[in-house]
């Protein structure tokens, strides 16, 4: 009959009036500020840069190689290398930023920086609430508030971060490896010499071998 | 001072505080005096239920939708309409360069100036009607007839197509929808024989045993407050029949160029013009002021009269939650197709109501006839029309 699909209709809305202040369920509003809800571990929103240990300068992953600046689709990374050299985790004397900037103003969020980072130095963050009144210089985050500890980044990203940590361990092992290699190489090569130098009395002086590098 | 004495005075309050403050004046000035206590009082109720209506209104609809509402300014939200007012306050007044601008300024002057005159007639509590006009119900129509020429002035200053679109829907909406609205209402006066609105409540605030005898309780009454009820939902814009401001298509119809203060004022128009039009529905049909059974006299008419009209806004807030809005085509076939012929027939039925005098037969008689052309419309309304999933042509 005529009109009896508004009545159907007005019964199911009223339904939901009243529902809703009976059943919980119905009502799926998270209030925002004083609810929240956990983010999933996949949420990323922008870059920050990782550090291992207390110090953020000196813990520092990024070596300034700029390849982040250079891939950076919006160009919103600006980076200056620094003059000296740190040593990076394995120990090899690495440059470092002296300056890195990222607009996130301008930033996208692809999360291409991350992808072509060689040093998993940079990665992304869950912050999201960045609203500022200074527009220009609030939204220019430098190296010092880009900087997050590997903690940090495994409280946001856990299985990631455990990833990284194990690919970096398994490097940084191949390095101790290969320089305990050299090392012992270089070993024998001046025992086999100091044999040599007792054997022959007048034998040219040994190379000085080169053990203090990484590679 | 004995109980029914207390409840005669909390009745009639408001009349006694006006004769009292206009007992301080020379005899001259009393008649003026009294009728700007009047208007003073309409200007200030109204809006202020208008800023209640717009926070229960979007927690209402937020709760048939699952939803919280407002809840942020003040508590459960109800301070919401003094940040939205000084929000509309301290807005720029945008006027496009190539609009009338004379027009343009006097549209939502015209549309709230000429519904607080709507108000003027009805009769909001017993002996609390602004100016008992003979002609209460001719003035009432006529003025809001005027509404449509704001809507109009409105869209056409404001040179833009949204907004002329808007007014052109609007004006096709609200002619074709003011006929039924003045012909359902026109039953009621056959049977009150009055034009007076006051004369039409005292002729419902009678009753029967504990029963009263509104006219919504006669078949005649039903088929036409239901008309009525149709007809000034198109009349006041609301969902469904919300063409002229439909977001979807016409940006905002008729006010898309209008901001700030002004834009307030169309909104306040048109729930003042809801107000109004339910006021005069309550009036018509529902009783007016009059209680709604004979042992309930004791509680103020003017209770009566404002829980009638809050109760039919809900009403109102309820269908806008449920109903998606019409097509034009719809809108007019039902209107012209299906609502006027359904009204023009309650006329003939009221006449046979009014002749066939006291008896049980003019009951049965009265109702098979309604419920009849009812059914029968509504199946010859509907055939040929299919309901049920749609097939779209070239998407699938």
């Amino acid at each position: 009959m005529l009109g009896d699909g508004i009545l159907k209709g007005m019964a199911e809305t009223a339904r939901n009036f009243f529902g809703s202040y009976v059943s919980k369920e119905r009502l799926t509003t998270v209030e925002y500020p004083e609810q929240r809800i956990p983010t999933v571990e996949n949420a990323r929103v922008f870059p920050f840069l990782v550090y291992d240990g207390a110090d953020w300068l000196g813990g520092m992953r990024c070596v300034a190689c700029q390849i982040c600046e250079k891939e950076c689709p919006p160009k919103c990374i600006y980076i200056e290398k620094s003059a000296d050299k740190k040593p990076d985790f394995v120990g090899k004397p690495q440059f470092y930023p002296a300056r890195f900037d990222i607009d996130i103003s301008v930033c996208m969020s692809c999360q291409i920086c991350v992808e072509v980072c060689p040093f998993e130095a940079i990665k992304m963050d869950t912050q999201f609430e960045l609203a500022t009144d200074d527009r220009f210089a609030g939204l220019l985050e430098d190296r010092e508030k880009l900087a997050k500890s590997n903690e940090y980044y495994h409280s946001i990203h856990p299985t990631e971060a455990t990833e990284v940590d194990a690919r970096l361990a398994e490097e940084k092992a191949k390095v101790e490896a290969k320089a305990k290699a050299a090392a012992e190489a270089a070993a024998a090569k001046a025992a086999a010499a100091s044999a040599a130098v007792a054997q022959s009395p007048a034998p040219p002086a040994a190379p000085p071998a080169k053990t203090e590098g990484g590679s | 001072m004995s109980a029914n004495s207390f409840f005669v005075n909390l009745d009639q309050i408001f009349v006694l505080l006006r004769n009292w403050l206009v007992g301080f004046l020379p005899s001259a000035l009393r008649p003026a005096a009294g009728v700007l206590l009047g208007v003073i009082a309409i200007v200030c109720v109204f809006p202020g239920l208008f800023a209640l209506t717009t926070v229960f209104e979007r927690k209402g609809l937020g709760r048939m939708q699952n939803r919280l509402g407002p809840n942020r300014v003040g508590p459960y939200g109800l301070f919401q309409p003094v940040a939205d007012g000084i929000k509309s306050l301290t807005k720029e007044d945008i006027v496009p360069l190539s609009a009338n601008a004379a027009v343009h300024f006097l549209a939502p002057l015209a549309l709230v100036v000429t519904v607080f005159m709507g108000f003027a007639v009805l009769p909001m509590g017993r002996n609390m009607v602004l100016v008992d006009m003979d002609a209460g119900l001719l003035f009432f129509f006529a003025m809001g007839a005027a509404t449509e020429l704001s809507v109009f002035m409105a869209g056409w200053s404001s040179r833009n197509k949204y907004s002329l679109l808007g007014a052109m829907r609007a004006v096709a909406q609200m002619i074709s929808y003011e006929v039924v609205l003045l012909l359902s209402s026109v039953a009621v006066v056959m049977i009150t024989g009055s034009l007076s609105l006051p004369k039409i409540v005292a002729a419902q605030d009678q009753y029967s045993g504990i029963f009263p005898h509104w006219y919504i309780f006669t078949p005649w009454g039903l088929a036409g407050f239901v008309m009525y009820a149709i007809a000034a939902t198109a009349e006041t814009n609301r969902s469904p029949f919300d063409l002229p401001e439909g977001e979807s298509e016409l940006v905002a119809g008729y006010h898309t160029e209008y901001s700030g203060f002004k834009f307030a004022l169309f909104f306040l128009g048109e729930y003042l013009a809801m107000f109004s039009i339910s006021g005069l529905g309550t009036t018509l049909f529902l009783g007016g002021w009059s209680a709604p059974l004979s042992f309930l006299q004791f509680i103020p008419s003017w209770i009566w009269f404002f829980g009638k009209v809050m109760t039919s806004i809900f009403v109102f807030i309820w269908v806008r939650g449920t109903l998606p809005r019409l097509r034009q085509d719809q809108l007019m076939n039902f209107a012209w197709k299906f609502v006027l012929p359904y009204t023009l027939l309650n006329l003939m039925v009221t006449a046979l109501w009014r002749f066939m005098g006291e008896g049980w037969q003019r009951w049965v008689v009265c109702t098979i006839i309604l419920a009849g052309a009812y059914i029968v419309m509504g199946r010859l309304g509907m055939r040929g029309e299919h309901f049920g999933r749609r097939s779209y042509r070239h998407a699938e």
